[in-house]
């Protein structure tokens, strides 16, 4: 008998449990997508949060494609891209975009070389520049690391960099910023790329073309590799989606993003 | 009244269990083979050309990345798996038994992620700063792998051993056979079958891991040709593309783990059959 007893109490919690969180489910505007955009978008909803209102935002990671396809089904009701849409996924969802971001090429800090030329990032990328040497560094091999087939990051380099060329298949592949700074972090072969916002102090960003990789010179349009971040929603914004994503284009949020290296969209 | 009523719970317990694995087995089908189908299974077996965005799908080279990593993990797995076993069973006092038994047991417990940052952290810097290459590599998450399927392959052992009758150990000292050679030409011969079921599930295990996997392989989509070189898992193939995939690169994730499925689904059998001979031998005696 006491099992029984023991099992009806469990049943009774999960019961609560799963009913607590659905009401408190109902209050939330979910926002889904491109790690590289989470970040920044947690520090937006944080601000945006404290103002009370009758929903709170709640971020999630995932990646741009999967923030995508959680705004197709219903799941998620903003998602986070951090490229172009596509010309088929343009015309189902509506697109805003709110911030500016550079990909930087980063380098292991004891690298010397200081800049490349887009078409030597390329090279390097395709495989064809094996040696540091090629690109006027020091007689080592280069290690590629590159980020997952899908991820937003990605497909902004493929797009801006390498244009039809592919990322040759000998690069490592790592599933996230955090993962490629790690990397890079620790092996001074390493050339890699990742969010301009999220380079830190660690790591050395290479120029590009002579332009040095910094927010001004995303927003003066001179620095070759920058892409939008977009916060996309299925048809035009609901009313609470539009509050959120009018707070990330207001004053406020726009100083909150510059703060952390981001660039208001033009 | 309550007899019936506990005997019904329970059954549907079980079935609940057994439907479930039928629900994953229909959907990881229903969701993979149509695109196998449609680019034909040689293609999708053989093809070393994995770039999903341009709607290339070919598997090849983390089949042999799945293989490399697995071969490399029971090598080090058995090496001391079955090192432990023989002397837990032949040569230790029962006191040290009591001791390494349960530490051994215990790594079953360690999360997957901490092995794998243990990796990324201690084992990865050793290997680029000494034998070059990246790092992340076969021999980094052979070794991983291999650490992990230790519990497996020894606590299976162990039990296999220990199913040696007696009277076979005894019956060699006495016609005055050395430990060592009673070890090996009586003890290992005996347990022969258990202990290769322990290999098998050891497998199992280090070919169904992720988490740790890709966080010390690379994940280089491309075929390894030494052990120091990068690879690319099945199911790391999975987990690292899963959250980004759509369409056709989404079923093509779910073809990979079909393959893996078939690939397990054998490991399983064989594992099975063999020990259940084992038993059949048991009886028989």
């Amino acid at each position: 008998m006491k099992w029984l007893v023991a099992v009806g109490i469990l049943v009774v919690l999960i019961l609560v449990v799963s009913f607590g969180l659905g009401r408190g489910g109902a209050a939330t505007l979910n926002v889904i997508g491109s790690t590289s955009i989470q970040p920044f978008a947690e520090i937006l909803a944080q601000e945006f949060n404290k103002t009370p209102r009758p929903f709170v935002v709640d971020v999630q990671g995932g990646g741009s494609t999967a923030g995508l396809q959680a705004v197709a089904n219903g799941v998620a009701d903003v998602g986070m891209c951090s490229r172009d849409l596509k010309p088929e996924e343009a015309a189902q969802f509506t697109a805003t975009a709110f911030a500016q971001d550079g990909l930087a090429v980063v380098v292991h800090p004891s690298n010397p070389v200081r800049n490349l030329s887009l078409r030597q990032v390329a090279g390097l990328f395709a495989g064809d520049l094996v040696n540091w040497k090629q690109a006027g560094g020091e007689d080592r091999p280069v290690r590629l690391i590159t980020r997952e087939e899908g991820s937003g990051t990605r497909e902004a380099f493929q797009k801006l960099v390498m244009g039809k060329t592919r990322i040759s298949r000998k690069a490592l592949t790592q599933e996230s910023n955090g993962a490629v700074k790690e990397l890079v972090k620790h092996d001074p072969c390493a050339v890699g790329y990742m969010s301009l916002g999220l380079v830190g102090q660690e790591l050395k960003a290479l120029k590009v073309d002579g332009v040095a990789p910094t927010a001004e010179e995303v927003v003066s349009g001179r620095y070759p590799l920058a892409r939008p971040f977009l916060f996309v929603t299925k048809g035009p914004p609901g009313e609470r989606a539009r509050e959120f994503i009018d707070f990330a284009a207001s004053p406020i949020g726009r100083q909150m993003l510059e703060r952390e290296g981001l660039v208001g969209a033009r | 009244m309550k007899e019936k009523l506990i005997h019904v719970a329970l059954t549907i317990l079980a079935l609940s269990a057994i439907s479930g694995l039928a629900l994953i087995t229909a959907f990881i089908f229903k969701e993979g083979v149509p695109i196998i189908v449609q680019v034909g299974l040689r293609n999708f077996l053989a093809s070393s050309d994995w770039y999903p965005t341009e709607g290339k799908f070919g598997i090849f080279p983390m089949i042999v990345g799945s293989l490399a990593v697995t071969v490399g993990a029971v090598v080090i797995g058995v090496f001391f798996g079955l090192g432990c076993a023989v002397l837990l069973t032949q040569f230790c006092p029962p006191r040290m038994v009591a001791v390494i038994k349960p530490s051994i047991e215990l790594l079953a417990g360690v999360p997957s992620v901490v092995y794998g940052f243990i990796g990324v952290v201690i084992l990865v810097p050793l290997i680029r700063d000494h034998l070059g290459g990246p790092g992340l590599s076969v021999l980094a998450s052979s070794i991983v792998l291999g650490i992990m399927a230790l519990p497996t392959i020894t606590s299976i052992s162990v039990d296999a051993l220990q199913a040696v009758p007696r009277s076979y150990r005894e019956g060699s000292i006495a016609l005055g056979a050395t430990e060592w050679q009673t070890t090996h030409m009586v003890m290992l011969k005996g347990a022969r079958s258990g202990i290769v079921a322990a290999v098998i599930l050891g497998m199992g295990r280090a070919i169904g891991e992720t988490m740790a996997t890709i966080m010390v392989a690379g994940n280089t989509a491309d075929v390894p040709h030494s052990l120091l070189d990068p690879v690319r898992t099945l199911t790391s193939n999975i987990a690292l593309e899963m959250g980004y995939a759509a369409g056709k690169h989404r079923e093509a994730l779910f073809a990979t783990g079909v393959v893996l499925f078939i690939i397990i689904m054998i490991l399983n059998t064989i594992a099975m059959t063999v020990s259940r001979q084992r038993v059949r031998k048991a009886v028989a005696r």
